[in-house]
């Protein structure tokens, strides 16, 4: 177990450092300037100097790459500042630090994240457990029937009819937002519903789906048949038997989305106005921003690695067949 | 009685009336499959569905001329329509449900107003056929790096598999924003306008980059299986060439699982590039295209909600049949699967 977490988080940094690599060459390799870029419309030669020099742009390319990457294990100096350990590098477009501002919008990201796990796990896996136990019922027809239409919509067909009923016409609620946390709970999570639910909804309808047909085919395993025969009340077997088996392209699925999610939910943050790391990205793309694009493509790979361990970790609690090696 | 058809009551009864004695045919698992597929009615109604979409797309310009609109003209703007106002004085359409009427099917837009129903089906036009040459080329990507993979074995497929890996740990919707302004940057100047070409090619190489995973992954293990039984092993024996296995022999019996995985791949692309377009590094102004429609139907929403209904609904139903067709797809090539 420990040999793996060592043997997988060596790994993990691997392709972390591969990943930056291929997104900064392909980045300097389009022939953008971005000194002239920041620089404006008419700009002296001077001044174009300038900017190359504070954005080190005048360095040859490995000489940036290397900076880039010693200054997230070292920190970096800057002319404006210091820049401590895990540093990103500073925005070519607004100056900040990247760090920074990733910390700064992760807890919106990270909101809506945490929300709609709860969500379509208790929801979604949940409204499929039943479907599959009631197979061929009314209850498993609707919640069939719910969920296929439901996975149909996309956030941005669905966000903004919510947006209409609850906000713009009737004023049940106000506007989206994310307030922190720590400064008043109750605005957080008014403030943070709509977009946790509108989601969700389109994510948990998928769960639905996919639990009920992995439940329905785990109950046709030899295994769970051989555990009725034995004579084990129907609850048991469900519980006991398919349960764990079911549970595994459950986790996997998990797995993909929350690390996806992680690394920003792009188009609900785009929705409902949210400033989260996915809408940073966005910025850094629309701006050409190199240190900014990434700093968040660095995070959200960091994301996927950490999340792809704990998933395979987690195959092993629930498969004891599984072994770490 | 080893025929697979006489297992199956009903398919007998479907087949053609027979003539004199009774015959056992054979039939290829084509043609099974095409039975199989042909009694189930929601499949049969959602392939209709999808076909229809395509033929509203091939039929972009025909229909726009027979409505009497372009998805360019500004109707609210150009003086030319100043005889019929479409727009009140706040930029809003007149009239109900976003502007309905004869000469504006679907309404038209707020503060341009342009035809909304030529809007959708040129937009529909670009996502489809954009997603259709995308999903193929990376369907046959992935095809052949499967390929290769799973039939040499070994080596090569242990490092096809690390690069395999490498790709599936980009974070995909990240590297696809940050991606299009770089990759447009490698065809035209960034400060010069990029001409539509170039941004769709631009979207191409893009999704193209990062789409082919599955794909490979799916054809490895299904090749990997194939590769140790008896019918490869005959062939390889009676001297085939590598190349001729697999063209004869394995490539036949990975086209069930290529199918089935392109009736999900193709509405997921098409998702995809909607999305683009949504986040505004796709398609821009004002090339008519699905995904530019929401990001725009989002801005109105509050004064104008109807602009979202026909591009939504029309979403709607074109994923929701997708789904339906593909379960249906897999049920007919996979009759065991049953849901």
């Amino acid at each position: 177990m420990f040999q793996f977490i060592i043997r997988r988080t060596v790994g993990a940094l691997v392709t972390l450092f591969l990943i930056g690599a291929a997104t900064f060459f392909l980045f300097v390799a389009a022939p953008s300037d971005y000194a002239s870029l920041a620089c404006g419309k008419d700009c002296s030669p001077a001044r174009l100097e300038d900017i190359r020099q504070a954005l080190g742009l005048n360095l040859p390319i490995h000489q940036q790459f290397w900076d880039f990457m010693s200054g997230i294990v070292m920190g970096r100096d800057y002319p404006t500042g210091h820049c401590s350990a895990p540093c990103l590098g500073q925005s070519f477009y607004s100056g900040d630090m990247v760090w920074s501002t990733i910390m700064d919008r992760f807890p919106t990201t990270l909101t809506l994240t945490a929300g709609g796990a709860v969500v379509f796990v208790i929801v979604g896996v949940g409204a499929g457990m039943i479907a599959a136990y009631r197979r061929g019922t009314l209850i498993d027809k609707v919640a069939t029937g719910v969920s296929m239409v439901l996975s149909s919509f996309q956030i941005y067909v669905l966000g903004p009819i919510v947006l209409l009923i609850f906000v713009y016409s009737t004023g049940w609620m106000d506007n989206p937002a994310y307030h922190p946390i720590t400064e008043d709970p109750w605005t957080w999570f008014t403030g943070m519903l709509l977009p946790v639910l509108v989601m969700a909804t389109i994510f948990t309808a998928q769960y639905t789906r996919m639990a009920r047909s992995s439940m329905i085919e785990q109950l046709a395993e030899e295994h769970v048949r051989t555990a009725r025969a034995k004579g084990m009340s129907n609850k048991y077997v469900f519980f006991r038997y398919a349960w764990r088996g079911s549970m595994i392209p459950i986790v996997t699925v998990l797995g993909i989305d929350i690390s996806a999610m992680l690394g920003g939910a792009v188009v609900t943050e785009i929705t409902f106005s949210l400033q989260g790391i996915g809408r940073l990205a966005v910025d850094g793309a629309v701006h050409k921003d190199l240190p900014l694009t990434m700093g968040v493509m660095l995070f959200g790979a960091f994301f996927i690695l950490i999340v792809n361990i704990l998933t395979d970790i987690a195959y092993a609690y629930i498969d004891p067949r599984v072994r770490l090696s | 009685m080893t025929s697979p058809v006489a297992l199956d009551p009903e398919l007998e009864t479907d087949a053609e009336p027979v003539k004199g004695e009774q015959k056992l045919e054979g039939r290829s698992p084509g043609q099974l499959m095409w039975q199989r597929f042909k009694r189930d009615r929601t499949g049969v109604i959602c392939a209709v569905v999808v076909i229809l979409y395509f033929v509203v797309s091939l039929a972009a310009p025909l229909l726009v001329k027979l409505s009497g609109t372009d998805p360019y003209t500004l109707y609210g703007q150009d003086p030319t329509y100043a005889d019929k106002p479409i727009l009140d004085q706040f930029g809003l359409p007149l009239g109900y449900f976003g502007g309905v009427s004869g000469d504006h099917w679907f309404g038209v837009e707020p503060q341009y107003g342009r035809d909304l129903f030529a809007m959708l089906v040129y937009g529909m036009r670009t996502s489809l056929f954009m997603a259709l040459g995308v999903t193929v080329l990376l369907m046959v990507t992935g095809v052949i790096i499967g390929l290769i993979g799973g039939y040499f074995g070994g080596r090569t497929d242990y490092w096809i598999g690390r690069v395999t890996d490498f790709f599936l740990s980009f974070p995909q919707q990240l590297f696809f924003i940050a991606f299009m302004p770089v990759v447009t940057a490698f065809f035209v100047d960034p400060r010069e306008e990029t001409p539509t070409y170039f941004r769709a090619l631009a979207m191409l190489i893009v999704l193209w980059l990062l789409g082919w995973m599955s794909m490979a992954r799916l054809v490895r293990s299904t090749v990997l299986s194939l590769r140790e039984r008896e019918f490869v092993e005959a062939a390889k024996v009676s001297g085939a060439s590598p190349g001729r296995i697999v063209r004869k022999e394995i490539l036949p019996n990975v086209v069930t699982p290529i199918l089935v995985q392109f009736t999900f791949q193709l509405p997921s692309t098409i998702l995809t590039i909607a999305f683009l377009s949504f986040a505004g590094v796709g398609f821009v102004e004002p090339t008519p295209d699905w995904g530019r429609l929401f990001a725009a139907a989002a801005n109105y929403t509050e004064q104008d909600p109807a602009f979202l209904f026909f591009p939504g609904l029309a979403l709607v139903i074109f994923v929701l049949a997708f789904n339906l067709l593909g379960d249906s797809v897999r049920d007919a090539f996979d009759p065991k699967s049953g849901r």
